[in-house]
């Protein structure tokens, strides 16, 4: 039983370095903006490029006041199968709940890891898809596409009007519009 | 009316504990920021460094080789007659704790960000209040923070605070917890935070030769003693001062800020009393707690140095049974809020209360709604022993 009603609940299960911070923290601006509450943190564990990672985001309608990490989730994002070896990643998720993985195998393959689940299973081949419009197999912007697309937490739009805003003098307009293509990429891979 | 105008100027941004405090800094544009930018650092000094990189402030930012140094050149800068501020954290806080005394002692007004996290051994740097507890007796006001937004407002209500009352102020965030979730913050227009913090108008600056003055003078036997409890004085009056500040910042901002806050307290017969980011966890929990009948709340201190023990007795008077939650170990001892508590209960005159003790969250552990259920459970029950319990 959820905690909170009105809150919605993601995990975001990675490896450092794979963008999972910068995919919630992305979601989480676009949600502010579109006037929305949410809170974004990472699990509080030892930080190094390669460990398994965690990161919490919730988003609501009204203030969230809860420091707790998010147990319960609603939806779970895997940008790493691998971890997938370690952890239950579809704790706690149930059958209206849905868990997606960034994978080239079929979902019967990857229900096969998590026998207790009985939601919905979404395959994006994150990784082949950036490789194919970025050039580089950054998965995290082509499976937040489709997190907003079954979620409906935020818009596509502002989204990527939240990236322009930030990436553009980072990584440069070329790059900036190749990440927002792989986000929509993802969001249409149904 | 002129409310609503305020109002519609806000700018609302998704930011995390330490970016706010930055922020906040930011607009409050002081003239020197010294700092040890190494871990257990705060995510404000790189925000802030990053800012002066990108030309938003003119601020000299000072890299020392020690906090002892961040905190010694702060105090050097400060002295002089400029508006200087740092931040620091954990094991870092602890290695500036001899300078610290110096501020206080000295009248400085110096603004210090903390985010509050464990201390060695063995080695932790996640969020509880052992750092800045080590230090709460050291003439430092000490604000506490619940969330990005308290932090923000803090930071702000502090550096006025500082230069009205000649004391330095410290604005704590819980490590982790609040200082690095990103959160919905109403960021007010620079120039609405620009007027409302003024420029500081140093007494007795170094750098004022017209009227030179001795900073830091000797005091024997006769005189130190005179200078300590004068202080002690002064320290009173901030809480007053403090009130006055939060009330302003109110008209601007439409938040409001004060002494504690009462959370569903008018008619709460079982009552947690605490401080900092878990304080959103008891909300939560006394909500649906009350939405089955239980008379319960929660009452969480903002200002923890000056204690303000009558207000806070008071407001308790009425409370059948309390629990106090420390994010703080204290050994050999009862834990810090505990004891002020209980003190408050004396001044107040109140009458003979049960009041019982729990630790929580040390080094990051995390506290869950199930661990407040418990002590509300323990306060309806009547189980409060003498001893400290711990929430695991």
């Amino acid at each position: 039983m959820k905690l909170n009603k009105n809150t919605f609940e993601i995990i975001f299960f990675a490896r450092g370095g794979q963008g999972a911070k910068t995919a919630s923290e992305l979601i989480a601006h676009a949600a502010v903006r579109e006037g929305k509450f949410v809170k974004a943190f990472p699990f509080f564990g030892p930080e190094r490029s390669g460990a398994p990672t965690k990161m919490f985001l919730r988003v609501s309608d009204k203030e969230i006041r809860t420091q707790e990490p998010v147990t319960d989730p609603d939806v779970v994002v895997v940008l790493d199968e691998t971890v997938m070896d370690s952890q239950d990643v579809a704790k706690n998720l149930d059958q209206h709940e849905v868990l997606i993985v960034n994978s080239t195998n079929d979902k019967e393959t990857i229900r096969k890891r998590v026998p207790h689940f009985e939601g919905s299973i979404h395959a994006v081949d994150g990784n082949g898809i950036s490789a194919d419009i970025i050039g580089k197999p950054n998965p995290n912007m082509v499976l937040i596409g489709h997190l907003i697309k079954i979620s409906e937490i935020v818009s596509l739009e502002s989204a990527a009007e939240i990236f322009r805003e930030v990436f553009t003098e980072k990584i440069g307009k070329d790059l900036t519009e190749k990440n927002i293509k792989a986000m929509e990429a993802g969001y249409d891979s149904l | 009316m002129n409310n609503k105008t305020i109002k519609n100027k806000t700018n609302i941004k998704a930011l995390n504990g330490g970016y706010a405090m930055a922020e906040a800094l930011r607009q409050i544009h002081p003239d020197v920021m010294a700092v040890y930018p190494i871990t257990p650092q705060t995510t404000i000094i790189e925000t802030y460094a990053k800012m002066k990189a990108d030309g938003l402030v003119t601020t000299e930012i000072i890299q020392t080789e020690s906090e002892h140094s961040a905190m010694s050149a702060t105090i050097g800068a400060c002295s002089a007659g400029a508006r200087a501020v740092t931040a620091s954290s954990s094991q870092g806080l602890l290695h500036m704790a001899e300078t610290l005394p110096v501020v206080s002692g000295l009248g400085l007004p110096i603004v210090m960000c903390v985010s509050s996290r464990a201390l060695s051994a063995p080695l932790n740097i996640h969020g509880e209040h052992g750092d800045v507890m080590a230090i709460r007796d050291f003439g430092w006001v000490q604000i506490f923070s619940e969330q990005a937004q308290d932090a923000y407002d803090n930071t702000i209500i502090a550096l006025r605070l500082a230069e009205m009352a000649g004391v330095p102020v410290m604005p704590i965030m819980d490590g982790f917890h609040t200082s690095h979730t990103t959160e919905r913050v109403e960021v007010l227009e620079d120039e609405i935070v620009a007027s409302f913090v003024g420029e500081r108008q140093a007494e007795n600056a170094l750098t004022d030769q017209e009227n030179p003055v001795t900073i830091g003078t000797l005091a024997l036997q006769n005189t130190y003693f005179d200078f300590k409890i004068d202080q002690e004085k002064n320290m009173q009056k901030t809480k007053t001062l403090y009130k006055k500040i939060c009330a302003e910042y109110g008209k601007i901002s439409g938040r409001k800020h004060g002494l504690f806050e009462a959370y569903k307290m008018k008619d709460a017969e079982n009552v947690i009393v605490m401080m900092g980011a878990t304080a959103g966890t008891v909300k939560d929990t006394v909500d649906a707690l009350r939405a089955e009948g239980k008379k319960v709340g929660l009452l969480k201190i903002n200002l923890f140095r000056p204690f303000p023990y009558r207000e806070v007795g008071a407001e308790l008077s009425h409370a059948k049974n309390i629990a106090v939650l420390d994010r703080a170990m204290a050994f050999g001892s009862f834990p810090p809020l505990f004891q002020d508590i209980l003190t408050s209960m004396q001044s107040a005159g109140s009458k003979k209360h049960d009041i019982a003790s729990y630790i929580y969250g040390i080094g990051g552990r995390d506290t869950m709604q199930a661990h407040i259920e418990k002590v509300f459970k323990d306060l309806e029950d009547g189980e409060i022993s003498n001893k400290i319990k711990y929430l695991q």
